[in-house]
């Protein structure tokens, strides 16, 4: 360690920055690491109340009354909460929750922390470069980073991505080391992919079974930016995969020619890919909700729903999700006015995963996301479709679709 | 039986075996304020993890799953303990704010050596002793 890190660790900078320092060296000493660096890129999970509840709550305001701070010179996101911050009461969330959930907020504010509020910091201003050494929570976002963007996080949790922001450091460890950043497993994908939703259950199935793997995929021909947040926020809720290289696509993945022979090699055949989406079978014909936006939708994800919806009703609930800086652009293109205008609800700050459901009444959801679909599924009946068939049948009040 | 592990949060504590074969993600996973397991597809969902001794292969899903166990802890429905085949980040920060002792990289795999409902002794220095109760 540096005189500096030292000297946080000593308490120089308060008890509650040396007890944060503590649990970041302590995991650094448990992984072997040589040394703290530098992060100069933090996103913090664990912002809904629903999540962390009044002890999560307790101790966020216990670490900002005493003083904890992030450092000015790293750029910090916050995950979703439960709500939008502004349109909450429009999600038929409790004042009791509402009230609970801005103090969330204000003890990561006191702490310096403010931005973000969404699962795709990556499009709202927190975007790490090539070999950039960062500490990220939101396991979709880790993926995002380390794979698509070749930035370098561990899989951090939401209070060590805080300990990070305050302390400006990481213990070295994990995927910052290149030897850790291999292919471990070569995934032949033959399968052709036609959607989102189609990367979607590719991901989904190579992270049940293998979940610690760094997978290597040959064969995907083409993907942009909403297939890949399909494919690594699947792979990283049904297993734990933090880095993945796509043959010819990711920015890694030409470096690692030699260590592709003799590796574990696995087939996905459409079959393959068909039996994974029977897991999420579809119950029933009408939603409580279609909820899009999982990670939180791009702009160009909006722009194709706007131009589906426009100038007609949507029956019932369609909620869609995006980060505040994707809402302010679709905002002065006018497309938030023809989702709204069509009955849609566009909201920031959160997504219907860690949003207070049961208080919404929200009992059967219609997504095209696999990660909402897998947690949503825990509390109550989650449905899968494509975005398109997801918007028609928003549209039409029910899901009407041939066995696809 | 004994096995004999790397201790990243050491403790001592007796109690009875819930093995998990596949992985298990605390948020999302596990209900916080029952201890029980709701993923869809788990083959222990409807399970109470709470006072067991929980032996799984490795954490996945959700960064939010340190918070969820310490908030576990503080409602009195965390795991008495934590075996592992390899800890996973998430777990350990998790294990260390609550104070729940976790163990893992076992001389030999405990997904696989012990069985639910196994009688397990836990001590300080990563030392598991198990006795099968007929």
């Amino acid at each position: 360690m540096t005189g500096e890190e030292e000297a946080i660790l000593s308490g120089e900078r308060g008890e509650a920055v040396a007890k944060l320092m503590k649990l970041l060296v302590t995991l650094g000493e448990l992984y072997e690491a040589d040394r703290m660096l530098k992060v100069s890129s933090v996103h913090v999970s664990g912002v809904s109340y629903k999540n962390i509840g009044m002890p999560g709550l307790s101790l966020l305001e216990d670490l900002a009354s005493q003083g904890a701070k992030a450092q000015a010179w790293v750029r910090a996101t916050l995950n979703p909460s439960g709500m939008d911050l502004e349109k909450w009461r429009l999600m038929s969330v409790s004042e009791n929750f509402a009230e609970k959930q801005l103090q969330v907020y204000e003890a990561f504010k006191r702490m310096g922390i403010s931005e973000g509020l969404t699962c795709t910091p990556y499009e709202d201003g927190n975007r790490p470069s090539l070999g950039e050494n960062v500490a990220w929570a939101e396991s979709s976002a880790i993926a995002y980073a380390n794979s698509i963007l070749g930035a370098r996080t561990n899989r951090e949790s939401g209070i060590t991505a805080l300990a990070s922001a305050i302390t400006g450091r990481t213990p070295n460890y994990g995927f910052h080391l290149e030897e850790n950043r291999k292919p471990t497993l070569l995934v032949k994908v033959e399968a052709q992919l036609e959607n989102a939703l189609d990367f979607g259950g590719l991901g989904y199935l190579v992270g049940l079974n293998h979940g610690n793997a760094v997978p290597y995929f040959r064969g995907v021909k083409a993907g942009g930016l909403e297939e890949f947040k399909a494919l690594g926020s699947a792979m990283a809720c049904s297993g734990a995969v933090a880095l993945y290289h796509v043959e010819g696509l990711t920015p890694e993945a030409g470096k690692f020619k030699e260590e592709l022979k003799g590796l574990e090699k696995v087939k996905v055949s459409r079959e393959t890919l068909k039996r994974v989406f029977e897991r999420f079978p579809k119950e029933g014909k009408g939603f409580d909700c279609v909820f899009l936006g999982c990670p939180h939708c791009s702009l160009e994800k909006l722009k194709r729903i706007a131009e589906m919806v426009e100038g007609k009703q949507v029956k019932g609930r369609l909620w869609l999700c995006t980060s505040r800086r994707v809402y302010s652009e679709a905002l002065r293109l006018g497309l938030v006015n023809v989702l709204e205008e069509a009955g849609a609800l566009v909201l920031r700050d959160t997504c219907l995963v860690v949003a207070p459901l049961k208080e919404m009444e929200v009992e059967t959801v219609l997504t095209d996301s696999f990660k909402a679909a897998h947690y949503l599924a825990g509390s109550l009946e989650a449905s899968l479709a494509n975005t398109n068939e997801c918007v028609e049948a928003a549209l039409e009040g029910e899901l009407n679709r041939d066995e696809a | 039986m004994r096995l004999k592990g790397r201790v990243l949060v050491a403790g001592r504590v007796e109690g009875e075996a819930l093995v998990s074969a596949q992985p298990l993600s605390f948020y999302g996973g596990i209900n916080p304020e029952t201890g029980v397991i709701v993923e869809r597809g788990h083959m222990l969902r409807g399970v109470k993890v709470s006072g067991k001794i929980l032996v799984f292969p490795h954490g996945k899903g959700s960064t939010v799953g340190s918070y969820v166990l310490y908030a576990m802890a503080k409602y009195g429905t965390a795991p008495k303990a934590v075996l592992n085949r390899e800890a996973e980040p998430i777990v350990v920060v998790g294990c260390i704010l609550a104070g729940i002792p976790l163990v893992d990289r076992f001389n030999q795999d405990p997904v696989e050596a012990l069985k639910t409902g196994d009688k397990v002794r836990l001590w300080e220095d990563g030392r598991v002793e198990a006795w099968r109760t007929p």
